[in-house]
């Protein structure tokens, strides 16, 4: 809650740096625009959103800043360095909406995967993982197999693998996009928390008006075929606390739902006041 | 088959196999037919006085049982070893073939016609041309029938398993930039691995049937299948279908064993 209206200052390079992507799908006739001259920057430890319908790209994007996919043309940076150094360098963790889990290993394993990848010896994975375990609260799960979990906590266990190697940058793909609703805010209050503890910046896809806005700094509207950045909003200019120091009663505030009311007039590219948007479907 | 996760606490971390949720009836009424059946099958040798070489009551099989129990014994023991060694070489060629043909696609497509080909052919029927390749006073014809009907299950089970793999998965492994080798170890490998035992369970009794049907064309005596001919040639029926029952419970025991092996390499795996 304190000093809302200030704006992190940038130190150093921006997390992600996205300038004039266009991703092309298929050839000739069946040529697909995913993504049309997309830029993006995001400052270190700030959270960004992208919202807007299926197929407006938006997971598009974040693969392009995961390398797990490349732009036809356009620049996208990480730290300052391409997506694949980056990718390469472990400088982002992501986690996807399918947990993917892999279900022969236990919870620990899972967790540890990253780091007994990359040749981190056993002791520092033991204790690193037992961090991330209470960090996400399921200590008493370290043992189990993902199939003894339920879906949300699946997700926590997805969450703390991504952060295994402490990375400054984290992607998230609808990542409570399979969870009801009760878990999902729940997850929400506890990715704000997770989020303050480790000042990681997130770029975070949703589908989700008031996830977007409870949980980020600026949301990033996308409109479709070509998949476009339609606006942007930024929530802190709305009186909110930024998106780390967030409490679960931001829900309530005013605030909030004006941010919600300018997310929801650029996705249907309708103006459309507060006071319309307050009370209604604010989920 | 239930999940045993949903009704035990999600801190068990034992890992179980789903027998003890198996149910009384489940076990009492296979039972129940069978004994029904056997004491029908007596009453009616006993009613109608049929003759042994058409059908010995149970009771006279049961008899020769008691008396040549060794001799039962010793036949599965062998024929049971080439079974066995003809699923382990069988398992390791079809593994090895299906993770040649997972990582090459040319492979795949040369392979394709021989796999339908050898999947179609009785294997077994090679038996009377592979003695007289490796001699007739050897084991090996019959173990390379074995194997030879283990492979194709194997492998086409293998390969199956090899196209599981999720592309969650793959793309979790890239993001954790891994190496080829660590893909493979790490996310290939044990997707495939429950696929492999359901290979290898189907392809068990395969091998004990092609192990025993190969010694009816020939080859050294002391396996069960030599015994039955020899047996029923010597029109001492009760006998004949005494080894017949060892070689059912042999097949059972292959079948129980690599059963068990698959359930417990699919543990974690809900069925879905």
């Amino acid at each position: 809650m304190t000093n809302p209206l200030i704006q992190p200052e940038p130190l150093g390079q921006p997390a992600i740096q996205v300038r004039g992507a266009h991703r092309v799908f298929g050839k000739g006739r069946k040529q697909v625009d995913a993504l049309s001259a997309v830029d993006l920057t995001v400052a270190d430890g700030e959270f960004v959103s992208l919202i807007g319908p299926s197929g407006c790209g938006k997971s598009t994007l974040l693969r392009l800043v995961a390398d797990l996919d490349s732009p036809t043309s356009g620049e996208v940076l990480v730290f300052g360095k391409s997506a694949r150094q980056a990718r390469l360098d472990q400088e982002y963790g992501i986690a996807f909406q399918q947990s993917g889990l892999l279900p022969w290993r236990t919870v620990a394993g899972n967790v540890e995967l990253p780091l007994k990848l990359h040749g981190i010896n056993s002791e520092i994975r033991r204790r690193r993982v037992a961090e991330l375990l209470e960090l996400v609260g399921l200590t008493d799960f370290a043992r189990s197999h993902p199939d003894q979990l339920s879906g949300g906590m699946q997700q926590r266990v997805a969450i703390a693998r991504a952060l295994a190697e402490s990375p400054r940058l984290l992607l998230m793909d609808e990542p409570f996009g399979a969870l009801d609703e009760i878990t999902r805010e729940r997850m929400q209050n506890e990715l704000v928390r997770i989020c303050a503890e480790t000042g990681a910046a997130v770029l975070f896809v949703t589908h989700s008006i008031p996830e977007a806005v409870f949980l980020s700094d600026r949301v990033v509207v996308m409109s479709p075929r070509p998949g476009r950045i339609a606006g942007v909003v930024d929530i802190r200019a709305d009186g909110l606390a930024a998106a780390h120091d967030r409490s679960a009663g931001v829900r309530e505030e005013e605030g909030f739902f004006r941010a919600v009311g300018e997310v929801r007039s650029l996705l249907h590219g309708t103006p459309e006041t507060a006071a319309v948007a307050r009370g209604v479907d604010h989920r | 088959m239930t999940t045993v996760a949903d009704a035990g606490p999600a801190k068990d971390t034992r890992a179980r196999l789903p027998i003890a949720e198996v149910r009384w009836s489940t076990v009492l009424a296979p039972l129940v037919v069978g004994v029904v059946a056997i004491a029908a099958w007596e009453s009616v040798v006993e009613a109608f006085d049929i003759e042994p070489f058409v059908l010995p009551a149970p009771s006279a099989i049961w008899e020769q049982v008691r008396l040549h129990g060794d001799s039962i014994a010793s036949g599965a023991s062998v024929t049971g070893r080439n079974a066995l060694i003809g699923t382990l070489l069988g398992a390791v060629l079809g593994v090895a073939g299906a993770m040649l043909a997972g990582s090459f696609r040319v492979v795949d497509q040369m392979a394709a016609p021989v796999v339908a080909a050898l999947a179609v052919i009785p294997i077994v029927a090679l038996a009377p041309v592979l003695y007289s390749m490796f001699g007739a006073a050897v084991d090996t014809g019959r173990i390379i029938v074995a194997a030879v009907s283990v492979t194709i299950p194997v492998y086409l089970n293998t390969l199956r398993g090899l196209r599981q793999v999720r592309q969650v998965h793959l793309d979790l492994m890239t993001a954790c930039a891994a190496k080829r080798w660590q893909v493979v170890r790490t996310v290939t490998l044990p997707t495939a691995t429950p696929y492999v035992f359901t290979g290898l369970r189907v392809a068990s009794s395969l091998a004990v049937i092609a192990a025993l049907i190969a010694e009816y064309f020939g080859g050294p005596i002391g396996g069960l299948g030599k015994s039955i001919t020899s047996s029923a040639a010597s029109s001492n029926y009760p006998l004949a279908w005494a080894y017949v029952s060892g070689a059912i419970v042999l097949g059972l025991l292959f079948y129980i064993v690599t059963l068990l092996v698959e359930l417990w390499f699919s543990r974690h795996l809900r069925p879905t």
